[in-house]
């Protein structure tokens, strides 16, 4: 049983790790005073309704350790070849490590350890996520599109890597799209043992520049991943994403897109495959803040054992926001007795010439569709795979980038493989 | 659009004069001490003389609710709410109490003639002298709740009849205590919630209902709550009981009159329905919603929950919501008794300053337990409508099922339409379907009408009730054709 006063002792270890660290002080400091007041998020905070961080508070954790070489290992076994010819920055328990990067020419890039600072959009009063990160960001990447660039594929790659003692590791992430510039940003986590990894991201998208955002979160299974990701997207922006959860004991992936100019659109995809008894949500604020932008949402979950998904996911049209196009679908798949899914899909609409809506569907896999499958003569397990692999399809086809979309057919299909 | 340039006009110079019910009648009260305390809960119980259990049960109440704190997390905003300045217990004074119409106060048959709500026997009951152009009504058995205290109720007899009791809760109290003790609280605990505990410790009356085992209740039965007194609050409290292979529909109206300062509602309505059983229970909720500048109207915070015990028990919740300054209420259904059976259909209207935070639970316990939830919301003027739900399946609840559709309709560019739906499943077998929509009237379907030769606002008003229409067919008939009118008259200088 947790108590009051281990979480003071251990609110008390991340603040004291923070106040060791250099630059950006007073941002710390203010950090560090929303942490002491609001304590970390419980099931109370409406913002986090199905999802508690008190447990991190039970968890000694502390800076990592130098480990390029088991790194090195892990991204060498991690199965996604694409990845070697890649341009990369590779960050290695929170910080840039130059010998596993790959760097690309042509677009700004620079690292928060080299001159930290944070930026303007993700403050730490809006979410637990950043203001944790705030108190404890060492390095991070900044990458910056010129006007009317176009940048190719950049990963961005974490590797967490905890041997003997839990480590966490905070890195702050800035990508700047100038106008008209394009980028395809693939953000990867792996890693081994018990850690917290904690990005947060600011994102700018100019106006006329388009992002392509796809996530593939596979975390060793003793870790959590809490991160946060603001993107502001300007007149005609448009910013694609596409989250795959599959690792982690513990994950919430929070993302808050603004689209701040006429006619911006953003994509917001996910699916989560979840197993054991993992845990993992996925909550999205899309905030429609000028005429004329359309949002799309498409979010799978596929549970199995003990696993517990959750999706929380707001649209928000402000007044000024006539002519919205919404649309959000969010369906989960249980495949065994112990799974759960909370969903909360939620419309916050206050102009009146818009069309939105959202559909939620929950349930196991249709009896009729395996029936038709196995009277076909395919065994039962592959004709459950099948039809878990068409449920996810729907989301994953909405990548359009050819080798980030393959990565995840990939990491979807050895997912499977290694469930079944 | 010309259609959002005109609605804006015409929403800035609506007046006070569309809430036809906001007469105040004239009669002597009899008030407890303004304010809330042990005193005056005792003293809510001696003048009803209740048994010692009640008065310990509201006194447990009391206690609880002095811990809570108030709800925040929904979405309606109104100044604090000065508990203490409000009186809690008003009664029209009576003699000894009416024993037959004849002895009721005029006064008060006048008001509720005014509404339009029959008391009279009689005149319902001689179908056959109906005036020339009215309809013949068929009867309904009335419970009329003014302020604090239920006055009358009609058609006692032919109930008693069938064998069903349906009385004030007070009576309920003296007359079925054991019933009343069993079943009180075993749905709304008293201390379910800041509301309901309020309403636990000051409740003054209300309707209670039992039919027994196997008898289908021989007419619809309703309840008509008036608030009149100025700076009082009205607690009622409702409890319904239907046994095993028994049926009951119930309808519930209300009204207030204006005043500037807001009054506060606070009801418990509790169902319970076991094997086979089967509860209707349709409102029509039009308490003062305020004027159009937002100053006064009732506060609607009301606790409704229905439990289906026993196997294929169902509750079907109807609501019509045009009414109150800020509505928060969330008719529920717990289902209990294997393939049971939930619904909600709900129309909500806010207009001008108002706000509505309603919506449902379903939570499915049994197996092969089933849910609907259709829920539409039209929001006009500067009101702001929040439909809130929650579907929840636990691990016991194998083969269940729940389909949710909420739609959404706003009328001019500074009103909110917003839907916060809660999703838990927890069984595998289990299936849970959402649908949300928000949008506004089209042009096409305005243009189509008004092409045809209906005025704008009859336009509107087609649209609105086609909008409406899957929930309006669920109330029973006389209501939805007064649910209809409604409509029209909430929505009223909204359109055209």
């Amino acid at each position: 049983m947790t108590t009051v006063a281990t979480h003071a002792a251990g609110i008390d270890a991340f603040i004291a790790r923070g106040t060791a660290l250099t630059g950006a002080q007073g941002d710390r400091e203010a950090a560090s005073g929303h942490l002491r007041a609001q304590g970390l998020p419980t099931r109370r905070l409406e913002a986090w309704h199905f999802t508690s961080l008190a447990p991190l508070a039970d968890v000694a954790f502390s800076a990592g350790a130098q480990a390029s070489a088991r790194a090195a290992t892990l991204l060498q076994g991690c199965g996604i070849d694409a990845l070697a010819v890649m341009n990369r920055v590779v960050f290695v328990n929170g910080r840039f490590d130059a010998g596993l990067s790959r760097l690309p020419d042509g677009v700004g890039l620079s690292f928060f350890a080299d001159e930290p600072a944070f930026g303007a959009i993700a403050r730490p009063e809006r979410d637990a996520a950043t203001m944790l990160n705030t108190i404890l960001a060492e390095d991070g990447a900044r990458i910056d599109v010129a006007a009317d660039v176009d940048a190719g594929t950049i990963a961005i790659v974490s590797v967490g890597v905890a041997t003997d003692t839990p480590v966490s590791f905070h890195p702050r992430h800035r990508i700047v799209l100038q106008r008209g510039a394009r980028l395809a940003l693939f953000e990867y986590a792996l890693g081994e043992g018990e850690y917290l990894h904690n990005p947060v991201a600011e994102i700018v998208v100019s106006a006329d520049a388009v992002l392509t955002h796809v996530k593939f979160q596979d975390e060793a299974p003793g870790a959590r991943h809490i991160t946060c990701a603001y993107v502001d997207v300007a007149e005609r922006g448009e910013y694609d994403s596409f989250t795959l959860t599959v690792g982690g004991s513990l994950a919430r992936h929070e993302v808050h897109v603004g689209l701040l100019g006429g006619a911006a659109a953003a994509h917001v995809n996910a699916a989560q495959l979840l197993d054991g008894a993992q845990h993992a949500d996925l909550t999205s604020v899309i905030t429609h803040g000028a005429p004329g932008c359309v949002s799309r949402q498409t979010v799978k979950n596929v549970l199995s054992g003990r696993a517990h998904g959750v999706f929380q996911g707001k649209i928000y049209v402000d007044r000024v926001a006539q002519k919205t196009d919404g649309y959000q679908m969010n369906q989960a798949l249980l495949l065994s007795d112990g799974a759960q899914i909370d969903a909360k899909p939620e419309l916050e609409i206050y102009a009146d010439d818009v069309k939105c809506s959202h559909g939620a569907t929950v349930g196991a896999l249709d009896d009729e569709q395996l029936f038709y499958l196995r009277s076909r003569g395919i065994p039962d397990a592959e004709a459950r795979a099948i039809l878990v692999r068409a449920f996810l399809l729907d989301a994953v086809e909405l990548v359009r980038e050819p080798t980030l979309r393959g990565i995840l057919d990939d990491a979807v299909e050895r997912h499977w493989r290694k469930g079944a | 659009m010309p259609a959002v340039t005109e609605t804006r006009e015409a929403v800035e110079t609506l007046g006070q004069s569309t809430y036809k019910w906001g007469f105040e009648t004239d009669i002597d009260m009899e008030f407890a001490p303004k304010g809330l305390n042990e005193d005056t809960i005792r003293l809510i119980s001696a003048r009803k003389e209740e048994p010692s259990w009640l008065l310990e049960w509201r006194l447990k109440a009391y206690r609880a609710w002095l811990e809570m704190p108030e709800p925040q997390w929904a979405k309606v905003s109104h100044p604090p709410i000065d508990y203490q300045d409000a009186y809690y217990y008003a009664a029209p004074k009576k003699k000894d109490g009416p024993k037959s119409l004849d002895e009721v106060d005029p006064e008060l048959l006048r008001t509720y003639e005014k509404l339009g709500i029959p008391l009279h026997e009689q005149a319902i009951l001689a179908g056959v002298e109906v005036p020339e152009g009215e309809e013949a009504r068929l009867p309904i058995a009335v419970d009329a709740v003014f302020d604090s205290v239920s006055v009358v109720t009609t058609f006692r007899k032919t109930l008693a009849e069938a064998g069903v009791i349906f009385c004030s809760i007070s009576e309920a109290v003296r007359e079925h205590p054991d019933l009343v003790r069993r079943y009180l609280g075993s749905v709304v605990p008293a201390a379910d919630n800041f509301y309901a505990a309020l309403n636990s410790a000051v409740f003054t009356d209300g309707s209670f209902v039992y039919v027994p085992a196997g008898v289908r209740c021989p007419m619809e039965l309703s309840t008509y709550f008036r608030i009149n007194a100025k700076n009082t609050g009205q607690f009622e409290r409702t409890l319904i009981v239907v046994e095993d292979r028994a049926s009951v529909s119930y309808l519930e109206g209300c009204t207030a009159p204006m005043r500037d300062e807001n009054q506060l509602h606070a009801a418990v309505v509790e169902l319970v329905a076991m094997e086979d059983a089967s509860i209707k229970y349709s409102t029509v909720q039009n308490w003062y919603p305020g004027d159009a500048d937002g100053r006064g109207g009732i506060y609607n915070f009301v606790t409704k929950r229905g439990a289906c015990r026993g196997a294929r028990a169902k509750i079907s919740w109807t609501q019509v919501e045009t009414g109150s300054a800020i509505t928060w209420k969330y008719p529920s259904c717990i289902l209990q008794g294997e393939g049971s059976v939930g619904e909600f259909y709900s129309v909500a209207v806010t207009n001008n300053r108002q706000q509505a935070d309603t919506g449902t639970k379903m939570i499915h316990i049994g197996r092969n337990t089933r849910s609907t939830i259709i829920a539409k919301t039209i929001s006009a003027g500067h009101s702001d409508s929040t439909y809130r739900g929650l579907v929840r399946m636990m691990p016991k609840a194998s083969g269940a099922r729940n389909f949710t559709q909420c739609d959404s309709l706003l009328i001019g560019d500074q009103c909110g339409a917003h839907t916060v739906p809660y999703i838990e499943n927890r069984n595998m077998s289990a299936r849970v379907e959402h649908e949300a929509t928000t949008s506004k009237i089209s042009e096409d379907q305005l243009f189509y009408c008004r092409s045809r030769g209906l005025s704008e606002e009859d336009s509107v008003g087609l649209i609105v009730n086609g909008f409406c229409k899957d929930v309006l067919k669920e109330l029973p008939m006389e209501f939805a054709v007064e649910a209809q009118k409604l409509l029209q008259i909430s929505l009223e200088g909204s359109v055209g």
